[in-house]
């Protein structure tokens, strides 16, 4: 069984189904890549997991705990924070006062806000200031900082390089590197299908709401995912 | 004249007092509540009651009451107000207005029409002063007054700007649906702002009783200046509110000055030319005078 | 998916039916006072006002989105400048319509300010408009503050005869305004009216003049409570202020449209007969009543805030009087599991008004 997982997902925007039927399993440690163009239902599936959108049918599971139900404030609770797409900081607040509401669920851990300011040097002479005043890059730092704040077991990205310049995403994804490592469970949204492959152990491409490949990401070739992403491969679903 | 002014200032206090419960819970849950006044009256009904039966004066029959009026928001919260807002931004006006039609009925069928005062319940403080420098008279209970809408209105501050509850009511204002995914309880924070907002009122409701009478009807003229009071302020901070009253308080006593029917038509006027001169200024792209500039973050 | 041709109608046999139904109605109304004891007529007179406020109520909330607790500025004023006009020597009955045609201008200045401000700041703001002009009108020597005047003017007609005009005008001005209503919603006003009371701000995107809607449906609000205000004034001669300015009026219109049914043409008019048929039944038990209604509009905000009307136009379709159009169309319904199952027939309503 898998640490954290979906089953025969669907979630519906009013009459839209964004995601129909996706189910798939990440270990813990494990870094997992949704790829797909826009539109494919990728941010959606992440929102669902973080219990922002209820979803239609199916199931979210977390170890034996299925969380389909449970609002998402309590999922920052047992485990799961995301970073959302845009960031959503909160910008009459300073950078301390959000990276202190990410320990509003009050698991135990060793992230601290020093601890951040430590990750993110540029945050430092910034502690006090508004967030809606920052920069993108720093502000993209304090949603990542105000999620780990949370402890988490799974931390969820929603394409944090969005928006940012190139000199800064690496910057962003040196600091993810070492959250690798420490074992953490990371399910991200990335645009960049290169920088995709190269971080994580495994990669999911979804269409339309689908998925459309699941393959190891040291393996699969560059190729393949790109037929996918295009819905040129048609490869049936892996069994559930 | 400077007398004049200095009560106006104290009167400030009181006007203060009423509207930063309003100010609050809009500025948390986007939500205008109509019954706001008739639930201060409520309030002054209920030390009214404890005082003239049981014989608590009413500083102590705060004890009760507020606790009372804490749990009155938070249920306030859960079972009317949070269901309507689902059904948009309107909804919620015409069930909180409907709700103060309920409350100041249900008063007049308790208490009757006759017009009542705390002032009798609360010995000399009612009419005792202090004289300051200059022959003036400054009433014990207006000083009491503003300084209890200084220390509230500095207290909750504090609270938002110190604690973590007060960050989590902050965040929920913000963003509600953000707020929950770093961890906060949305819909307990709303409750939490809605029990304190009407902790204020429970307060405002007191001193509404101390310093005047009032009638089961009194609700509407008091939800009026707090809402006067809010929108001259500029609603977004709290110290605004305080000095939305005192302007509002020196309104009404020159038009007092000027005519005898003046009192309140100098408090509505000044309302008036506030917003006038606001949305001129302003232009087109006003949006809002209580809200708080833009809410998403990019 | 296939496609199927969407088929889009403006009447429905039964909008036909009831088309006709309205006119005879009407004319049934007009030759009633023959039947009626002056008592019933009376009654009849103060449904026909509640129709209008109940209709013009809904014309600024339920189509405009304005919410206002402060439209017994309207009423009282009506009241108050048939008064005037009438001191002033014009025949009583002309000035109760002169009357709602100023204050009709009047509102438009007002909604310069006033429609600036967004949902309760508008409720609550026109609440301190109402409030400040009672006390002005309370100034004037005419009126004698709160101890009011009457319409004197209108006691040299014989009793029978003057209740039976004021019957007939009311009855008049009642189908004059909903027609008024009714053609502005069908005509390409009402097209506006309709985006913007589904999304404001994506009806202002693709170009509906939003101000300039709701201007008109404020005006036109005021023009129509300000003659029910005249009409009132007429059927009990008195004026005191504090009746007129008073926030009940408000109050019942509330009651009535959400009752009804806020943004539906017909939600409002039976809105305002069951308001009426309350009022007769209940109306001597005082406060309770009071508190009743205020209960009644707490709990249908809460649990049914379509209305009456509402409802019933969702559960079965039904549509009296179209003032929009509807499209009718064949959907397929792709299930979560991605087999397609049998093409369905659905009717997307996408007209509620």
């Amino acid at each position: 069984m898998s640490f954290m997982a979906v089953e025969n997902l669907v979630v519906r925007h009013g009459l839209l189904q964004a995601v129909r039927g996706v189910t798939f399993g990440v270990e813990r440690g494990e870094t997992l890549a949704l790829v797909g163009a826009n539109g494919a239902g990728k941010t959606t599936l992440l929102r669902a997991i973080a219990g922002a959108h209820q979803p239609a049918a199916g199931r979210v599971l977390l170890g034996d705990a299925d969380l389909t139900s449970v609002p998402s404030h309590r999922r920052v609770g047992m485990g799961i924070a995301l970073v959302p797409e845009g960031r959503k900081l909160f910008v009459r607040m300073s950078v301390e006062e959000n990276l202190l509401l990410g320990r509003t669920a009050g698991r135990p851990g060793d992230w601290s806000v020093d601890k951040v300011l430590e990750m993110f040097p540029n945050l430092k002479p910034r502690r006090h200031t508004k967030t809606g005043h920052l920069s993108g890059g720093e502000q993209q730092a304090t949603a990542i900082g105000r999620a780990l704040m949370s402890n988490p077991d799974v931390l969820l990205l929603d394409e944090v390089s969005l928006g940012l310049s190139p000199l800064i995403v690496d910057r962003v994804y040196a600091a993810l590197q070492g959250l690798i490592r420490s074992g953490t469970t990371i399910i991200l949204v990335e645009q960049d299908l290169n920088r995709a492959l190269s971080v994580s152990d495994k990669v999911i491409c979804m269409l339309e709401g689908r998925i459309a490949l699941t393959a190891d990401s040291k393996s699969v070739s560059r190729d393949e995912v790109t037929k996918a992403y295009f819905g040129l491969h048609k490869q049936k679903a892996e069994p559930a | 004249m400077s007398n004049q002014i200095i009560q106006g200032v104290l009167l400030g206090g009181y006007y203060a007092l009423i509207a930063c419960g309003l100010s609050f819970m809009f500025s948390v849950m986007r939500i205008i509540n109509l019954a706001h006044g008739s639930l201060a009256v409520l309030s002054a009904y209920a030390l009214w009651w404890l005082a003239s039966r049981f014989h608590i004066p009413p500083f102590a029959g705060l004890l009760i009451v507020l606790p009372l009026m804490a749990v009155i928001g938070w249920a306030l919260q859960r079972f009317l107000l949070e269901r309507s807002a689902r059904g948009g931004a309107l909804l919620p006006i015409l069930t909180t207005f409907g709700l103060a039609i309920v409350i100041d009925n249900m008063l007049f069928e308790q208490f009757g029409a006759d017009t009542r005062s705390l002032a009798p319940f609360i010995g000399s403080l009612s009419y005792d002063s202090w004289e300051w420098p200059g022959s003036i008279y400054v009433g014990k209970l207006a000083v009491i007054m503003f300084f209890a809408a200084v220390v509230l209105l500095g207290g909750l501050q504090l609270f938002l700007s110190r604690t973590g509850l007060g960050r989590a009511i902050r965040a929920t204002s913000e963003d509600p649906d953000t707020a929950g995914l770093v961890g906060v309880d949305a819909r307990r924070a709303n409750a939490v702002a809605a029990a304190i907002a009407l902790v204020t009122v429970g307060l405002a409701g007191a001193f509404l009783g101390m310093r005047a009478t009032f009638d089961p009807y009194a609700g509407t003229p008091q939800l009026l200046f707090a809402f006067e009071a809010a929108v001259i302020g500029g609603a977004g901070s709290l110290w605004g509110t305080l000095i939305g009253g005192i302007v509002l308080a020196l309104a009404q006593t020159l038009g007092a000055q000027v005519h005898p029917q003046g009192f309140l038509i100098g408090g509505h006027a000044v309302f008036l030319i506030v917003l006038f001169v606001r949305l001129s200024m302003a232009g087109l792209s006003l949006r809002s005078l209580f809200n708080p500039p833009s809410r998403s973050a990019s | 998916m296939s496609a199927a041709s969407p088929v889009i109608e403006r009447g429905t046999a039964t909008s036909r039916i009831a088309g006709v139904a309205v006119a005879v109605i009407i004319a049934l109304l007009a030759f009633a006072p023959q039947f009626l004891s002056a008592g019933a007529v009376d009654r009849m007179t103060a449904l026909f006002i509640y129709v209008i406020l109940a209709a013009m109520w809904n014309a600024l909330a339920g189509f405009g989105g304005l919410v206002s607790v402060g439209q017994q500025v309207f009423f009282g004023l009506g009241a108050y400048f048939a008064i005037r006009l009438a001191d002033a020597g014009l025949n009583p009955f002309l000035a109760l319509f002169a009357s709602g045609i100023i204050v009709g201008a009047v509102s438009w200045p007002l909604s310069l300010i006033m429609l600036r401000l967004r949902n309760g700041e508008f409720a609550i703001g026109m609440w301190v408009i109402a409030a400040l002009t009672h006390l002005l009108v309370n100034l004037d020597r005419l009126v004698q503050g709160e101890t009011g005047t009457s319409l004197i003017s209108l006691n040299v007609y014989d009793a029978s005869a003057r209740r039976l005009t004021i019957y007939w005008l009311a009855l008049a001005s009642m189908t004059a305004l909903l027609a008024i209503l009714f053609g502005l919603l069908r005509g390409s006003t009402g097209a506006a009216i309709r985006a913007i009371r589904d999304n404001e701000d994506a009806a202002a995107s693709v170009g509906v003049r939003v101000t300039g809607t709701k201007r008109l449906l404020f005006v036109l609000a005021a023009f129509g409570i300000g003659i029910a205000g005249a009409l009132w004034l007429a059927t009990s001669i008195t004026f005191q202020p504090k009746t007129y300015f008073n926030v009940q009026w408000t109050a019942y219109m509330i009651f009535m449209v959400l009752v009804g049914g806020i943004g539906t043409f017909e939600g409002a008019i039976l809105g305002a007969v069951v308001f009426f048929l309350i009022e007769t039944w209940f109306g001597g038990a005082g406060v309770w009543y009071l508190v009743g209604l205020g209960a009644t509009a707490v709990l249908f905000s809460l649990f049914l805030p379509r209305g009456l009307w509402g409802t019933i136009e969702e559960r079965f379709g039904l549509r009296l009087l179209p003032v929009g159009y509807r499209v009718r169309l064949a959907t397929d319904v792709v299930d979560p599991a991605g087999n397609d199952t049998q093409p369905q027939h659905t009717t997307t309503d996408r007209e509620t008004a």
